[in-house]
């Protein structure tokens, strides 16, 4: 008996999930007996007009019974001879990616299925890296519909070949690739003679036998994070919560987080008896010895290297209808605190497809990026790598309640009280009203002057703009120099002279532009044209509310 | 990865979900059915908060039509645990004479679903447990843990929140509420292995004894008073005496028993494994309204 399997089915819509789990159930005997008269009746009306259509089993909701799609996971509990299983089906559509993500966080193993005659897709490659960021450290991919493609090895092939590239671009610890049909039922239970090119394991061979425990956690020491003080008399104060990681025995010296305070342990309830030691994943009351500092969202600890943060590099999945746009105030849920905070930048979204890093300033339904989040005290977190718990967090609109995105912590940031509050490009150059910009000229070449410029860039202070003419001498640190204008929020002007080679820094200042690129090729170049044009470049694109960029 | 057997750690999960909402919601209550999931769910409300009492009252909805021997049991295990339990009857009903005989799917719906409603607004409960399991029924098996409901107490099936790990958002706004299900996760197996291992208390209705009873639309009927004898017009000689008991527990008229020798905990579970029907076959309700009808009273309010 290898213990409980949460898995996770998921995969593009009509890839067969639903069947192949509904045929997982119906082909192991693992159906009760009027399940499957409902099934039969069921199948009357379904899709598949007669046969049996095991999807019936799994999709649930009338919705969804209607539209022929999974909208919401749905949980399904076996057990085998050798085995227990919790499986989660998931949504195939793209909009429902966030209940995938439910099911995901939930999950020990994922099973990715792959319609074999359309290859991997965006939306399995979205799959897998939710998966991934989840948490889930063991992929099944099931090349799914093999009986359509005539069960050819070269099919296979190609797309096996795709997975392992998506396994190494998404560095996944474990991925089986299985061919199976889940309407006919090859390699699902048994073994396929249609496919004897394949020596690999049969779906339900493999999820009875993996070791998921294998991946051994390198978290270490013991730590419980405090749910809530059990005070039901004047003699008695504990603390409950379940342990997180690591053993805790009476006498031990434990710290509270985040006031560091020491104490001995006097006393440990598991459950409702007494105990001298407790375990990982156990729910307990523990008494110190002395009076300490211990609230709700405290940490209690031993032999660990957690410590307290109010600012996290965090890779979130976005699940909101509604975009995020910076400055916006949430909650903030991180083990059993809970607290204000925001996401200060977006450092990038991640290409789903591509796996490319793209700058924005906004997140929509279903994107994934990498984000700053700064709260307003500090809390005891961690990286997502090195201790689970306190890396996983969740962020709730306050004023929809709404869970809009969920992460984990990739870095915890240094000296983020100092940058708290500290203005930054984006409110220097909220507060004048613009985006700063540069415009590199080179009067030898794009037709402009000197004087122009100079002039230029009078109209634009005349109607409001703050800005800096620029026109540096030979051999000058002038890129340096730029960057400094523009982090203070600036539209920068600056004149270079034929002798001033083009400069990388300068160049690679993605808000850097050269007037031949700026200006419309159709019209002369004069100081109006060249003041409207930087003065239409330079609109405010931020909103400043004091109370929330500021925290 | 967590080492704890498969029991222990269905129920860690259970007390760690009960004390987040004793933690976070402002008015928790636990709604108490008398039945063997509630008994689960009340022992582990004991173990959550030990060695203080859980903090918060336990509802009953009583529709009037419970079987006896639950009412005793809820009485008595009432004041073994000095619990605070508050019992809800809709007297709108009971005036109108509302019975499982002559109203059929409206009783339901009035006796229990608008009775809930109408305490669950009374009391301004802010959150309430309840006994759901996902193996129970196709609809259930989509619901999440902490599940909410707008103010006219609905559920939208369409736009659950999402719930990634043990993170659960608690947060709503005013009049509305959350049902919050700890045992979601545990299948009918596992409460009856847990009964078992914990050696709970459970209405004796569970286990098999001679008992006065008659067949109605196919199911085993328990006649436990002179109610279903006026309303169904019963002769002495309709009503049979056989050895008999019951897999769920709910209004007697509308609650199936099946014929069992299992008279002792032992042999409840051995029966209990080995079953072929799942459990809901015989609670009528669900049958009424079709495949989907179980939905249906979930979004108009029922628990």
């Amino acid at each position: 008996m290898s213990g409980l399997l949460k898995f996770i089915t998921c995969g593009s819509v009509d890839d067969g999930k639903s069947t192949l789990i509904g045929h997982l159930l119906y082909d192991a005997k693992l159906l009760y007996a009027d399940q499957e008269d409902a099934l039969k009746l069921d199948s009357k009306v379904g899709s598949r007009g007669g046969d049996i259509d095991y999807s019936l089993l799994l999709d649930g909701l009338q919705a969804e019974r209607e539209q022929g799609i999974t909208i919401d996971v749905a949980y399904r509990y076996f057990t085998t001879d050798r085995r227990s299983f919790i499986c989660a089906d998931t949504p195939g559509h793209e909009e429902y990616t966030r209940n995938m993500a439910c099911g995901a966080s939930f999950a020990d193993l994922a099973i990715i299925l792959i319609d074999a005659t359309k290859g991997v897709l965006v939306q399995t490659r979205r799959h897998a890296r939710i998966c991934a960021l989840m948490g889930i450290r063991y992929f099944v991919f099931a090349v799914n519909k093999m009986d359509l493609a005539d069960y050819s090895e070269d099919t296979f092939d190609k797309i096996k070949k795709q997975i392992e590239e998506l396994k190494k671009e998404l560095s996944l610890y474990s991925a089986v690739i299985i061919p199976v049909s889940a309407t006919e039922g090859d390699n699902i239970t048994k073994r396929s003679s249609n496919m004897d090119w394949y020596k690999g394991p049969v779906l339900q061979d493999y999820l009875e036998t993996v070791d998921i425990d294998e991946a051994t956690e390198n978290e270490k020491g013991f730590y419980m994070p405090v749910q809530r003080v059990c005070r039901p008399s004047h003699e008695f104060r504990g603390f409950q919560g379940q342990i997180e990681h690591g053993t805790v025995k009476i006498g031990d010296e434990v710290r509270s987080l985040p006031s560091g305070e020491k104490a001995h342990v006097k006393g440990i309830i598991v459950a409702d008896h007494s105990e001298e030691s407790a375990v990982e994943g156990q729910p307990v009351t523990i008494q110190l010895d002395r009076e300490v500092d211990v609230s709700r969202g405290c940490v209690i600890e031993s032999g660990t290297d957690l410590k307290a943060a109010d600012s996290f590099e965090t890779e979130v999945l976005w699940m909101d209808d509604d975009s995020l746009t910076l400055g916006k105030n949430f909650l903030v849920k991180l083990g059993t605190k809970l607290i204000p905070g925001l996401i200060t930048e977006i450092k990038y979204k991640i290409d789903i497809n591509t796996g490319e890093h793209q700058s924005t300033d906004t997140l929509k339904k279903n994107e994934i990026a990498v984000v700053t989040i700064a709260v307003t005290e500090p809390v005891i977190a961690s990286e997502f790598s090195k201790y689970r718990t306190m890396g996983e967090l969740i962020l709730i609109d306050r004023i929809t309640n709404m869970t809009s995105a969920c992460g984990v912590i990739t870095k915890l940031e240094d000296g983020t009280k100092k940058r708290h509050y500290a203005a930054d490009r984006a409110a220097r150059s909220a507060l004048n009203w613009q985006s700063p910009l540069v415009v590199e000229f080179r009067p030898f070449e794009d037709g402009t002057s000197v004087d122009e410029i100079e002039e230029a860039e009078f109209k634009l202070t005349s109607s409001g703009r703050h800005t800096y003419f620029y026109h540096p001498q030979s051999g000058e640190d002038y890129a340096n120099v730029v960057k400094n204008l523009f982090e203070a929020g600036l539209i920068v002007l600056i004149v270079l002279d034929e002798d001033q080679k083009e400069n990388d820094s300068l160049a690679s200042n993605e808000h850097c532009k050269t007037w031949s690129v700026l200006r419309d090729s159709d019209k002369d170049v004069t100081s109006d044209q060249i003041s409207a044009k930087i003065f239409q470049s330079t609109y405010s694109t931020v909103t400043l509310d004091k109370n929330n960029w500021i925290i | 990865m967590s080492k704890l057997s498969h029991l222990d750690a269905l129920e860690a999960e259970a007390i760690y979900i009960i004390r987040e909402v004793a933690a976070e919601c402002e008015k928790p209550v636990m709604l108490y059915s008398i039945g063997k999931d509630s008994t689960v769910m009340l022992h582990l409300a004991l173990k959550a908060f030990y060695p203080e009492k859980p903090p918060f009252p336990f509802l009953h909805v009583n529709t009037t039509w419970k079987f006896h021997e639950m009412i005793e049991f809820r009485d008595a295990q009432a004041k073994k645990y000095g619990l605070n339990m508050i019992e809800w009857i809709n007297q709108d009903g009971v005036k109108k004479g509302v019975n499982p005989f002559d109203y059929g799917a409206s009783y339901t719906d009035i006796m229990k679903t608008q009775a809930l409603k109408q305490a669950l607004t009374t009391y301004g409960f802010t959150a309430a447990f309840g006994g759901g399991r996902r193996d129970e029924e196709k609809s259930r098996a989509k619901e999440r843990i902490f599940s909410f409901r707008n103010s006219a107490q609905a559920w939208d099936p369409k736009n659950q929140r999402p719930e990634m790990w043990k993170l659960y958002n608690t947060q709503i706004h005013k009049g509305e509420s959350i049902r919050v299900f700890p045992i979601s996760n545990w299948t009918e197996k596992d409460i009856w292995q847990y009964i078992k291992r914990e050696n709970l208390e459970i209405v004796s209705l569970y286990y098999a004894k001679e008992r006065p009873c008659i067949e109605h639309d196919g199911n085993l009927i328990m006649v436990d008073d002179d109610r279903i004898v006026k309303k169904l017009g019963l002769k002495p000689e309709d009503i049979m005496h056989k050895k008999i008991r019951f897999r769920t527990l709910g209004c007697y008229p509308l609650t199936g028993g099946f014929e069992s020798d299992a008279d002792t905990l032992d042999a409840i579970v051995k029966e209990t494994l080995g079953a072929v029907e799942s459990e809901r076959t015989s609670r009528i309700i669900d049958k009424d309204g079709g495949a989907a009808s179980m939905e249906k009273r979930k979004r108009e309010g029922y628990f």
